[in-house]
């Protein structure tokens, strides 16, 4: 709590953001603690937004969080529907950690991290359109880790289960047996100071998505998940 | 339809859970999903906090710290902020919350709907004192703002109002100052009630912490008598805190007669000699903190929790009935605490402590037998001008209830029409 630590917060809704950003200067008034109202879609305003924040001083870590959740069912039926989840799951994370990746790069150092899914692991009828982004998310940054495997940059991807957060708050019953996002949290805070090219959250997804992605496919396309 | 339980785990039943997270639409939610109840985190033990097949209304996500001085010790939160983050973030900073309950895994919401009090009643009253000012919201979409001065009234209806006025959206509060989280306790054994009133007035100018934990099982009323100051204890190193589970609901309670007994009179040879210590504040106020749902030891039927508050005119005798009732029954547990208040009465029209001497235990659920000992237990009360405290109660006669709060009358006409709970239908009829 102690730590100063020098923060920039990106949101889009400037007084949600501008409450994170009070409860933070208060639990951690030494630290520094901006908001900045990002785009998330547009690749030119991406771009010009973080090199403002690179601009400012070294960046030591990235964590890019945001996406939503989109209705499964609703993505079928409207493909503009479908087309905005893939956009802000898959490609807005991605535009982000591309753009940080090249100061980090230049300067050799920094951690990114991103928040990927267990839903990446295989695509499943109730939710293949998130899935599907957050596949591509995974297979991203694998290839970052690959081309940043000689330098002092870290690409850390998280893959927590089903969470307590506001975006699956709608799901009703299923929330109140997921994980607790103080959990969630402090195995992502391990994760990336451990440096683990990948990290599940909490853990015991990890060998829960090894059998799942390991089922044959006729016992596989019986289940309905 | 998500099941939720109380502390008690009395009673497993589906609601409908709705999570805040946003003060910009509660408005609009509670529009939607009225009438409903609010929860924090479902630690009072009976029903004040359940609202069975309707709506609960989750705070725990407003958990936002919205301003804090450190020159006043003023502090301003959402509702949803736990007590323990507060101490967490005051503490190494001079300041710590004045009251708190026996434990800090509660809201602020639940602190000021419950009026919660502790081992310190005798000085500083009621969490309701140092509340500087609330944000109530009505289901309506009114939104009142009160303080001891503004709307007072308001502010009575709803300090310890069991969140029946509307729904508590933000808090300042009044924090004191310490030079650190050190204590200073002593700990004296007495073998009777007579004793233990001695030591409780003895020790009340002199001490800030009072607290007795007694054996129920022994008529004379023996016991360990603990009283505490804070200290300039200078850095040390804070206490290896390993929080341990219990890993799952046993088929019978772990507390029974067969482990009462030989627990109670280890505990009580075992703590005798413990004379001064210098403790860390954390495991003085919150004892079972560590133990995370250590409710489950009671088995799968839950327990309830008695407490009760009796003047202190009739204290002695009141209570020497009540253990003589409980050490024949053979029931009570483990858990059982005895402390006298002080002589500040409430902030809220339904808060609990008044001037007297408080009486806890836990009681394993057994269904008949259980009831009939809490009838007895409520004879006494009642004969003594006591009360029940809401935020244990799952059971008590609207009688007593009545009885115990003459200020219901003009608590009434401040309710939320849009909240209900499954405590106000059994004891305000909706």
């Amino acid at each position: 709590m102690d730590t100063a630590l020098d923060l920039t917060l990106v949101g889009r809704d400037q007084q949600k953001l501008e409450a994170v950003a009070a409860d933070l200067r208060i639990r951690s008034p030494r630290s520094e603690v901006r908001t900045v109202i990002g785009d998330f879609v547009n690749p030119k305003a991406i771009e010009a937004q973080v090199d403002t924040i690179t601009a400012e001083g070294t960046v030591d870590l990235v964590l890019i969080a945001h996406g939503n959740l989109p209705n499964q069912a609703g993505c079928q039926t409207d493909l503009s529907a479908c087309a905005q989840a893939l956009h802000i799951n898959a490609l807005s994370p991605v535009m982000y950690a591309e753009a940080f990746v090249r100061g980090m790069e230049q300067v050799d150092h920094g951690t990114l991290a991103v928040i990927g899914s267990v839903a990446g692991d295989r695509g499943r009828k109730s939710n293949y359109v998130y899935g599907a982004a957050k596949g591509l998310v995974e297979r991203y940054a694998q290839g970052l880790q690959h081309r940043l495997a000689n330098t002092r940059v870290n690409v850390v991807l998280i893959k927590p289960g089903p969470t307590q957060t506001p975006m699956t708050v709608a799901l009703g019953s299923a929330y109140a047996r997921m994980a607790p996002v103080e959990k969630v949290a402090k195995i992502i805070i391990a994760g990336i100071a451990a440096r683990k090219p990948v990290v599940y959250a909490p853990g015991k997804w990890a060998v829960i998505m090894l059998i799942i992605r390991n089922l044959p496919r006729f016992v596989f396309n019986k289940m309905d998940i | 339809m998500v099941t939720v339980a109380s502390w008690g785990r009395l009673d497993r039943r589906p609601h409908d859970v709705y999570d805040f997270s946003d003060r910009s639409q509660i408005v609009q939610q509670l529009r939607q999903t009225a009438p409903g109840i609010a929860f924090g985190m479902g630690r009072s033990y009976g029903d004040v906090c359940l609202n069975p097949d309707g709506s609960l209304w989750r705070m725990s996500g407003l958990d936002r710290f919205l301003s804090f001085d450190e020159s006043t010790g003023r502090i301003y939160c959402e509702a949803g902020v736990l007590l323990r983050d507060i101490q967490q973030l005051a503490v190494p900073r001079g300041w710590m919350l004045p009251v708190t309950p026996g434990t800090q895994i509660v809201t602020v919401g639940g602190a000021i709907a419950n009026e919660v009090h502790g081992k310190n009643h005798h000085v500083l009253g009621t969490f309701g004192h140092h509340v500087v000012r609330l944000v109530l919201q009505r289901t309506d979409g009114e939104r009142i703002e009160c303080s001891p001065k503004t709307n007072a009234e308001w502010f009575a209806a709803t300090v310890g109002g069991l969140g029946l006025t509307g729904v508590v959206l933000a808090a300042e509060l009044q924090l004191r100052r310490v030079a650190g989280p050190w204590l200073v306790t002593e700990t004296q054994p007495f073998h009777t009630l007579d004793e233990f009133f001695v030591f409780a007035d003895g020790a009340e100018h002199a001490w800030e912490y009072t607290v007795a934990w007694i054996d129920c099982l022994s008529k004379e009323g023996k016991g360990l008598f603990m009283r505490g100051n804070h200290i300039d204890g200078g850095v040390r190193p804070d206490p290896a805190v390993r929080s341990k589970k219990m890993p799952f609901t046993p088929p019978i309670s772990l507390v029974n007669r067969l482990s009462l007994r030989p627990f109670n009179t280890a505990y009580f040879n075992l703590k005798k000699n413990a004379g001064r210590e210098v403790v860390h504040y954390a495991p003085f106020f919150y004892p079972l903190d560590n133990l995370l749902e250590w409710n489950r030891m009671y088995g799968p039927a839950g327990f309830y929790q008695y407490q009760s508050v009796v003047p202190r005119s009739v204290g002695r005798d009141a209570i020497g009935a009540m253990l003589r009732e409980i050490s024949r029954s053979g029931e009570g547990s483990f858990l059982a605490v005895l402390k006298t208040f002080g002589s500040q009465s409430s902030v809220g029209m339904l808060g609990f402590p008044q001037p007297g001497v408080t009486l806890a235990l836990d009681f394993q659920n057994k269904g008949v037998a259980t009831h009939r000992l809490f009838s007895r237990l409520d004879s006494i009360v009642a004969e003594a001008g006591g009360r029940i405290y809401p935020a244990k109660d799952a059971r008590m006669p609207k009688t007593l209830f009545e009885a115990g709060y003459p200020a219901l009358v003009k608590f009434l006409p401040y309710r939320d029409p849009g909240i209900s709970s499954a405590l106000s239908r059994r004891l305000m009829g909706k």
